[in-house]
């Protein structure tokens, strides 16, 4: 194996948070710093050329954008009793490849965190008693408090120059923004966006049924901004090509185009795209530190790359998998509660409560992804959960996300039976822009049945043991659809749609449409080493120059997706690294 | 080496025909053509007639617009098959492959390729039988991953980039008043709320001016 020359900082993966902490240091100290991405350099000067439904968000443009699944996927089984099997193609999961990562594809929605979602073992405990909460549960509060965060909130939102409407400034409740948010020090950087056709029928329909509808905070701008770095970007201009496409003019926040033109002005900063990371190397005699990460090379040579500190920012499963094949922390055990690696893992419980079928053409291929109105009304800590069969909420949304036809069309009114033939064609020609969704997006608890660990059985490329997903819905969330289905026809009927198809339920977990790239937990955070991998700081509690982060390090789902947060708290993660750790090396809490 | 394939087909049938060759440039075929020769990839010729049969039926044409005919679907499944992901070389293909649950997604072990093969068998002759034969053959196997796997096809060849072979002339697009890919609604996305709003379609090709590489051309 050749031993490369030491760097300073380690940052595995080039995505939204492995690059925004190579931009802060880079730019805030003379450390060395080396990011390892295994994917290639985009040009999104020529994001242009994605504007083609097939093979970006159909075909994926696998190994360049996303990750190439068959060098290396997940399985996925729904209980313990099953056999797992391996995600054979890319569905449920869409998760990036090349720098920038899954920041070049993601939808750009950029809402925070509801307060006492941090607080959520004991805010619901103090709220309805320790009897309410589901017997199989594990959650968890977070180690640190909407309040702390929300200095960081307010800087990631200046770095991407978020677009919204503040409803609770300082206490100060605000019509026309979300009056339910936690207290907020500002305004949004930037106004609302659009409200196009759809999301207006949507809003006014909630306003009638009393309901304070508000536009949804987003990454893709309202109008051209210049962030505290410098960096310039224009206005959206509602093109339709968000999710799962490079934005072609910059409209939407982007690693490559946030981060990448400060991190290029910092010589200190080196980005390597090729290598495959594969262990993080801790030697017993070392006191618990890291002395740095092995991979194989674009060639096929084991590399090691020795680093003073290492920083893991490769996603939910690929965290976890490295912490587990690294054989660093203990794995977590479901029959015995012990370990912690691997716990906690959750999904986004988003659907559409009620297709919503109107009469008139709905030009649906104007929007971007994040462009919608939103209802708080029903939302976690908000609504009473007294009286009703489940705890926690989460937002009706209807959304003008610019739809393209292969992944859309085919939606017809329940009456028509058939799947294909001139009867279904007819009404799906028909329908296709008629048919529009009101959404529900919902808080999901964590369970300790629900967690990943190495799969005995499916091997990645190199021969390592692929990361295995052991994961399904429970009781809570199955009923708080029920309910959010029945909010949504209220809402759809208010609108005025010629007919409603309300969700049908929700089954298993299941691998097929796509849920959400932000899975959540594995290396999770806590106040303390006995249920949590990482400190509030993102810190590994066993191994101190080992900090982690993403999405691996959120205790359980609440409804705001989550790369907002994990922007805030990588921010404040470098604050503690620049002003505590380098001065003093040693654990920050 | 294998004989060289070609799919006859009317120039009338498929409107002012626009073929991209394997370049990538379009090239349009006079419309009074009487018969237009196409190379096929993948498929033989009984095979592609059998394919552009059971898509026609699956989107037919009609008094609600063009169907897979028109669109030149069969020429875009051709080329898919033919294509890294006919072949499978981004799907997960390790073994043990066991069957579970349809939630799991596709669990088999053959490509796309292989599942066109076989599936085309049963159905060998059903170009030369009338349309209310053909509806009933493809019923008997309309539970199959295969039929599944054809429609999911159709739909995509209706709707894709021109680029990729199907939709020809943007067809699919007019058809549901989709104007592909646009450089901005800025000013539209605040007004023609509750009417049609149709621009002019465009291809990829047309707006772009950097080089387009589709996917199935992948080496």
């Amino acid at each position: 194996m050749k031993t490369l020359p030491p760097v300073d900082v380690l940052i595995v993966g080039g995505g939204w948070t492995g690059l925004l902490m190579a931009k802060e240091l880079g730019s805030r100290t003379p450390l060395s710093v080396l990011v390892l991405e295994r994917g290639p350099i985009h040009n999104p000067d020529e994001y242009i050329k994605e504007m083609d439904e097939l093979d970006y968000a159909i075909r994926k443009r696998s190994g360049v954008k996303v990750q190439d699944c068959s060098k290396e996927t997940a399985t996925l089984r729904r209980s313990g009793n099953e056999r797992a099997l391996p995600l054979r193609e890319l569905g449920l999961l869409i998760p990036g490849t090349g720098v920038g990562g899954a920041g070049e594809h993601w939808g750009a929605t950029a809402y925070r965190i509801m307060p006492d979602c941090f607080q959520l073992l004991s805010k619901t405990i103090e709220k309805y008693g320790v009897k309410r909460l589901p017997a199989d549960h594990s959650i968890k509060d977070w180690g640190v408090t909407y309040e702390e965060m929300e200095p960081y909130y307010t800087r990631a939102e200046n770095l991407i120059g978020a677009s919204g409407k503040a409803g609770n400034i300082q206490g100060r409740l605000i019509e026309g923004g979300n009056i339910f948010e936690g207290v907020r020090s500002g305004e949004y950087p930037t106004p609302p966006t659009a409200t196009p056709y759809f999301s207006a029928l949507f809003r006014d329909a909630a306003k009638s049924l009393g309901y304070h509808p508000f536009p949804g905070p987003n990454a893709t701008l309202s109008e051209a901004h210049t962030n505290p770095d410098g960096v310039s970007r224009p206005g959206c201009v509602f093109c339709g090509f968000c999710n799962m496409y490079g934005c072609m003019i910059g409209a939407k926040a982007q690693p490559t185009n946030v981060l990448l033109p400060v991190i290029k002005r910092h010589k200190n900063v080196t980005i390597r795209t090729g290598p495959w990371v594969r262990r993080v190397v801790r030697e017993k005699s070392s006191n618990g530190r890291v002395r740095g990460v092995t991979y194989k090379d674009s060639s096929g040579d084991e590399v090691f790359q020795p680093a003073d500190l290492v920083i893991l920012a490769t996603w939910t499963l690929n965290n976890t998998r490295l912490l587990l094949l690294s054989e660093i922390g203990e794995p977590y055990d479901p029959a015995t509660g012990k370990g912690n690696v691997g716990r906690n893992l959750t999904a986004d419980l988003k659907f559409a409560a009620a297709k919503v079928l109107m009469e008139k053409p709905l030009n649906r291929f104007m929007g971007s992804a994040p462009t919608g109105i939103y209802v708080g009304d029903l939302e976690s800590g908000v609504v009473d959960n007294t009286n009703l069969p489940f705890l926690r909420g989460g937002l009706l949304r209807a959304l003008n996300s610019g739809y393209q036809p292969i992944g859309t069309f085919g939606r017809v009114p329940q009456s028509v039976k058939s799947t294909w033939g001139s009867e279904w064609k007819k009404a799906a020609v028909y329908w296709y822009d008629r048919m529009e969704d009101v959404r529900w997006d919902g808080e999901v608890f964590a369970y300790k049945s629900n967690y990943m660990d190495l799969d005995p059985t499916y091997k990645d490329v190199h021969g390592d043991p692929l990361i295995r997903m052991t994961m399904d819905w429970q009781d809570n969330e199955r009923r708080m659809s029920e309910f959010g289905t029945a909010k949504g026809v209220e809402v759809a009927r208010a609108m005025g749609a010629k007919e409603i198809i309300p969700f049908g339920g929700l089954g298993h977990f299941d691998a097929n449409p796509y849920v959400v790239t932000q899975l959540r937990g594995g290396t999770i955070m806590g106040a303390s080493r006995d249920d949590s991998v990482v400190n509030p700081f993102l810190q590994h509690f066993q191994a101190s120059n080992l900090f982690i982060l993403g999405s691996s390090v959120i205790p359980h789902a609440p409804t705001a997706r989550p790369t907002l947060s994990l922007i805030a708290m990588t921010i404040r993660t470098s604050d503690a690294i620049v002003d505590r750790y380098l001065k003093h090396p040693g654990p920050l809490a | 080496m294998k004989r060289r394939h070609f799919l006859t087909v009317s120039a009338s049938s498929v409107g002012g025909l626009l073929v991209y060759s394997l370049d990538g440039k379009a090239f349009r075929l006079a419309t009074d053509d009487k018969a237009v020769l196409i190379p096929l990839r993948f498929f033989s010729e009984d095979e592609a007639l059998i394919v552009s049969t059971a898509v026609a039926r699956i989107f037919p044409s009609d008094e609600s617009g063009p169907g897979a005919q028109e669109a030149g679907v069969v020429i875009y499944i051709d080329r898919q098959l033919a294509g890294p992901y006919g072949e499978d070389r981004y799907r997960y293909t390790q073994a043990p492959f066991e069957s579970g649950s349809p939630d799991l997604g596709y669990q088999g072990k053959e490509s796309p390729r292989e599942v066109y093969r076989e599936g085309l068998k049963p159905l060998k002759g059903l170009d030369r039988l009338e349309p209310a034969e053909q509806d009933a053959r493809l019923k008997l196997m309309e539970k199959t991953y295969f039929f599944a796997l054809l429609r999911r096809h159709t739909i995509e060849g209706m709707f894709c980039d021109p680029v990729h072979g199907g939709n020809v002339d943007m067809v699919g697009w007019q058809m549901l008043g989709f104007p592909g890919p646009q450089m901005s609604y800025r000013e539209a996305v605040n007004t023609h709320f509750g009417e049609a709003y149709r621009p002019r379609p465009a291809s990829l090709l047309q707006i772009s001016r950097f080089k387009i590489r589709p996917s199935e051309d992948e080496k």
